[in-house]
């Protein structure tokens, strides 16, 4: 459970277009990450190539290596399908199923997965209480899923993914569209799920990034146009503290971005 | 901006939000004229129901309906469409078998697989057969199927040449269903780690049902009054033809036809019966098929 992530010399492409650019980055199992930076810069771009996902886009492409405890996942012999349930998703905004009700919603992992599991019902409990959903809705798991609040669907998609137990926790700015009271509720989530799981989160907010990470990487572009690249990476509290690269003490205080 | 400065500036009084001057009168025009554009779009619908159903109803009864036209002369009143509806339902159910599931595929492959090149050349191929005259449609399983492999006259003659006519209705209604499913949605089954067949099949195409079945009633409804592709295919006749394998089938449509161009009173009276029976089928095909899409609306769990 939990693994290290490491990025070698990353480069990421749409078509011809250099998204982001030689990143070079150890994320350790157990932690959670925290990516920050302007619009544009790349860091989702850079998350969704940590699942290849980014290679689902048309022309999309990666140079460079990607190793998820020494396994190079853009090896020709990796089955990006069997991949993406080691390496789980959380999107920004809440992407339930629409035709599927609560229950199935949590389970669509395990029953579309490639493999098969037991007992469902028991799985589902065991993501969504995770989720710390489970009281919200265990009257109502045959409801649809949209009849949920945003906040209530978020942590269903973070259930969703749990349900199938990755090994590491994607997040893409996973609270951008929620109210700070749903916010909160998923930050204390993911304080908890650090304990299992490898985070690596997006966000544009700096104080959710101080509140629930212990590591941080800034990235920022040189202009438009330009890829993206990581300027700094260290300790939360060395980024938020004491920055030793100009440009990551520009944005944090504000002068910038 | 002068109307802006004193509308701002005696704010105090609640009239001069009133609208007034040039938008009022703009306004009152464009409102009349959306009711007039509207009203103009309804008289002709409303009309050819009053008309079918009016001069229908003089003929229409159990026993139109359940009566073929074997032995009826043109003066007699008696006679119905029983072999036309026979003929009718099994035509539009083959062309169905035969469109629906290859229009389903290729609207799949062009949303979910094509990349350029090759489905841009099959999607101006799909326009290029959405465009083609139902006639020709015919023409080719008249020369195709009825004469150059010697199978002759047939209901599913006739279904095929429907399906030609189904086929891109079906591919191009579907697609752009299959598009409006956010890709937020693909990217989500894609992170959990299920295979692209599966996430199409489990999740893309439920949630693209309801407006998918919309679009194959459109298609049927729109082959089902088609008539000159039949009169080369099934042919038509005035017996029970059950099987839609062997030898000319009637169709409602084809009975509308020949009966109106008999010209008895009788025939005339016959064919708006016709036109009537030809209407409820589309209606009730409708109403069935927005039924079975409720009902999975309301049951998912």
């Amino acid at each position: 459970m939990a693994k290290r992530i490491e990025a070698l010399g990353l480069s990421c492409f749409y078509g011809s277009h250099k998204a982001v650019e030689d990143v070079t980055m150890t994320i350790e199992p157990k932690t959670v990450t925290a990516l920050i930076g302007p619009s544009g810069c790349g860091k989702s771009t850079f998350l969704r190539s940590l699942n290849r996902l980014h290679e689902v886009i048309p022309g999309a492409r990666i140079t460079g290596q990607v190793l998820l405890d020494d396994q190079d996942i853009y090896a020709p012999n990796v089955d990006a399908v069997a991949l993406r349930r080691t390496v789980g998703m959380v999107f920004q905004r809440p992407n339930p199923f629409p035709t599927m009700s609560i229950f199935d919603n949590v389970a669509a992992g395990l029953k579309l997965g490639v493999s098969k599991s037991k007992d469902l019902s028991d799985v589902v409990e065991r993501a969504l209480t995770g989720a710390h959903l489970w009281e919200e809705v265990k009257d109502r798991l045959k409801k649809p899923a949209l009849a949920l609040s945003g906040g209530q669907q978020q942590r269903l998609c973070i259930a969703r993914a749990i349900a199938v137990e990755p090994e590491v926790l994607l997040m893409d700015e996973p609270c951008s569209a929620l109210d700070p009271i749903s916010t909160l509720a998923i930050e204390d989530l993911i304080a908890e799920l650090k304990d299992r799981y490898t985070i690596v989160i997006v966000t544009h907010n700096m104080q959710q990034a101080s509140r629930v990470s212990e590591q941080t990487g800034f990235f920022t572009l040189a202009g438009a146009g330009k890829p993206g690249v990581l300027v700094e990476y260290d300790a939360t509290s060395r980024i938020f503290s004491v920055p030793s690269d100009k440009r990551t003490e520009d944005y944090i205080t504000g002068r910038v971005g | 901006m002068s109307t802006v400065n004193t509308v701002l500036s005696s704010s105090a009084s609640p009239a001069v939000w009133k609208l007034r001057g040039r938008r009022a009168i703009v306004n009152r025009i464009a409102t009349v004229a959306m009711y007039g554009a509207f009203l103009v779009a309804v008289i002709p619908l409303a009309l050819v129901i009053w008309y079918t159903i009016g001069k229908g109803l003089a003929r229409f009864s159990v026993g139109f309906l359940t009566h073929s036209m074997a032995g009826v002369g043109s003066e007699d009143v008696n006679g119905g469409v029983y072999h036309a509806i026979l003929g009718t339902v099994e035509q539009l159910a083959i062309a169905s078998v035969i469109s629906v599931p290859l229009g389903l595929l290729v609207a799949i492959y062009l949303n979910e697989y094509g990349r350029r090149g090759f489905s841009t050349v099959v999607r101006l191929l799909v326009d290029v057969m959405t465009g083609i005259p139902s006639i020709v449609a015919g023409l080719f399983i008249l020369a195709f199927w009825v004469i150059g492999l010697h199978q002759g006259y047939s209901g599913f003659a006739g279904a095929m040449a429907l399906a030609i006519l189904m086929l891109p209705v079906v591919t191009r209604s579907a697609e752009e269903m299959l598009r409006l499913v956010p890709d937020t949605l693909r990217e989500a089954a894609y992170a959990l780690g299920i295979p692209k067949w599966r996430v199409i099949l489990s999740i893309i195409m439920p949630t693209a049902r309801t407006g998918i079945t919309t679009g194959i009633m459109l298609a049927v409804a729109r082959v089902t009054g088609e008539t000159a592709p039949l009169l080369l295919t099934a042919f038509g006749t005035i017996f029970i033809n059950r099987s839609p394998f062997h030898g000319p089938q009637e169709a409602l449509p084809l009975f509308v036809f020949s009966s109106a161009a008999a010209g008895t009173p009788a025939d005339v009276n016959r064919a708006w019966a016709g036109a009537l029976t030809l209407i409820l089928i589309v209606v009730l095909l409708y109403v069935v098929a927005r039924l079975l899409t409720r009902r999975d609306a309301l049951n998912r769990r």
